[in-house]
């Protein structure tokens, strides 16, 4: 599926992604999702459409530990987050919620470009730029959680918290 | 065979084989999960749906925290609040219920030992480190995992030492010197790693000041903070009554490190971040012109008894700058108490100040004294990201409570070193 590039700056953090301010809607997604980002930029909530890129800087997600920062995230719609590194937490709550979190180079990819993920060959294509961006493997763990679409499933499915 | 870091040895103690290091990853099992209103309905949610899977739920190692809104400003907070509250009580878990204090504050007061490991719901479980308790945060899905099956899995980290020389001089606090290695490691410089404090002048540390360091770990990336567990470590223990939990623990002499950061304590001026990020930070001698609007004593990070005294030391027989706002939120009900006993909470209400509720405060942005458009806050937390404080208008700076008291009596950004 192809989508667009957002881009956003080095350094992102969760309170841009999902303010604490919207505390209160949190046990209502569809209407915590409508605020994703948009401290960030403003009208990432009310134009980003299904299937489209986030891509960043380094450190995307730093801060808090609220596993809502990729779940509006996911629930916008968003294919995957790209950037060039990512605070420790959100990476983890990413994969745990089924959303592709990928480190590669994100300084080719310019606003708006045409993306297209192959996850399992390690690639991102840019179709506007016409270049190939590679990405290392994610760890076996992370990558049989992600395969199974989360951390719930894949520990129903092995009845037990086991490593891969 | 080289010899262990703090988080080797706490992380391998938990593992099946006894030892880990750096780069394994393992299956831990844990000594205690916790969560609070801000993510606890979203856990509770994932663990309803794990019932397929057998249940070791710990009643006693499982603890449910609501100190994020307290009191709770809204009818949906409030909700989000019953939740947590009756599925503790249905279930018979721990519940540290509104007013009683903040997470991380309540955690070493009352349960965390040194050479435990916590993983709860909050980024700031790595505060846990200034009792030698490896602490992390995670995901609303990976602590209903840990709770209900008591284990977890990590990537055992690098470790990163910073080597902190010298002695803090008078006005210059734990909360300084975690500013000042923001500065050096900026806000990915620790990403994934264990960032462990070591050296002469946090062997002079008490707990409160490492609680201070280890708190604000996260904000260089860290997966946690550590200190030693020593003299000190016992004597905080004693003083929570819980001497016989302590045990020396401290890394080995031939542990293995990624990097060591020396910083001479000696040379360190009162610190303070900018508005921002916690890593863009100044000394205060290039703050002193920024007024500010309001001014915030709390949180996990500052609050404790030890940093109450020194806010009532300055203040003692002033008053807050006209106009501006003075906001104090002990971190526990132990720590007001404290307060009240020793007249600091006079001391506080005859200079203006308002005291609110132990609990996370303005902090998280939901409650308890948020800016208008424009204003600036002075705060003694661990974050000043865009929006934090609830306005993304208004500007946050952060500092020590030394810094934040003198300048809630100025007005203006203050070096602490005037008034004591």
């Amino acid at each position: 599926m192809v989508g667009r590039a957002w881009k956003f700056v080095d350094n992102i953090s969760t309170d841009e992604i999902t303010p604490g301010r919207y505390m209160g809607l949190r046990s209502n997604l569809p209407e915590l999702a409508k605020h994703t980002l948009e401290d960030a930029r403003k009208e990432f909530p009310s134009s980003v459409r299904q299937g489209d890129f986030v891509v960043a800087g380094r450190n995307f997600g730093m801060g808090s530990s609220r596993e809502h920062a990729p779940l509006v995230i996911k629930m916008c719609g968003v294919t995957a987050v790209l950037a060039q590194s990512f605070a420790r937490i959100f990476y983890r709550n990413a994969i745990n919620i089924g959303l592709p979190a990928i480190v590669c180079d994100t300084t080719k990819i310019n606003e708006s470009d045409q993306l297209e993920l192959h996850l399992s060959d390690g690639v991102v294509e840019d179709l506007t730029e016409k270049i190939k961006l590679t990405f290392p493997p994610m760890s076996s763990t992370m990558n049989a959680i992600l395969s199974e679409g989360g951390l719930i499933a894949y520990v129903e499915k092995h009845g037990d918290l086991v490593l891969s | 065979m080289t010899g262990k870091t703090l988080a080797e040895k706490l992380i391998g103690s938990h593992t099946a084989k006894g030892s880990a290091s750096a780069g394994d990853v393992v299956i831990v099992t844990v000594d205690y999960t916790f969560s609070h209103d801000a993510a606890g309905p979203l856990l509770i949610q994932q663990l309803n749906q794990l019932n397929k899977i057998p249940s070791g739920v710990d009643k006693n190692r499982t603890v449910f925290f609501i100190d994020h809104a307290v009191p709770s400003p809204t009818k949906e907070l409030s909700n989000d609040q019953a939740i947590v509250r009756n599925y503790a009580l249905d279930n018979d878990l721990i519940l540290s219920d509104a007013g009683n204090g903040i997470c991380h504050q309540i955690l070493a007061e009352d349960y965390l030992s040194p050479g435990d490991l916590m993983v709860g719901t909050d980024s700031h479980s790595c505060t846990a480190g200034g009792l030698c308790a490896f602490g992390t945060g995670m995901g609303a899905t990976d602590i209903a995992i840990a709770t209900k099956l008591r284990k977890t899995w990590l990537r055992v980290p690098e470790s990163l030492r910073m080597n902190v020389l010298g002695r803090l001089p008078r006005g210059v606090f734990a909360k300084d010197l975690i500013l000042k290695t923001l500065s050096i490691l900026g806000t990915d410089g620790a990403t994934y790693k264990s960032l462990e404090f070591d050296g002469a002048a946090i062997n002079e540390l008490e707990v409160y000041g490492r609680l201070t360091l280890t708190n604000m770990a996260v904000e260089a990336g860290a997966k946690t903070g550590l200190v030693k567990s020593d003299a000190r470590t016992k004597q905080y223990l004693k003083e929570v009554g819980r001497e016989q939990n302590w045990k020396e623990i401290q890394a080995d002499e031939d542990a293995s490190y990624e990097s060591t950061i020396d910083l001479n304590a000696s040379d360190v001026q009162p610190q303070v971040a900018f508005p921002g990020s916690p890593a863009n930070v100044k000394p205060v001698s290039e703050a002193k012109d920024v007024r500010v609007n309001e001014v915030f004593i709390g949180t996990c990070t500052n609050t404790r008894i030890e940093d109450m005294r020194i806010v009532a030391q300055i203040l003692k027989g002033k008053q807050k700058a006209r106009g501006l706002k003075l906001v104090v939120t002990p971190s526990s009900k132990k720590v007001y108490m404290k307060c009240m006993e020793e007249g600091i909470l006079e001391t506080l209400l005859q200079a203006g100040a308002m005291i609110t509720p132990p609990g996370c405060g303005v902090c998280y942005g939901a409650v308890g004294g948020i800016p208008a458009d424009n204003e600036v806050i002075f705060s003694t937390s661990n974050r000043n990201f865009p929006g934090r404080t609830g306005n993304p208008k208004a500007q946050t700076y952060l500092g020590s409570p030394a810094t934040a008291t003198a300048t809630a009596v100025t007005g203006y950004i203050t070096d602490p070193r005037e008034f004591m």
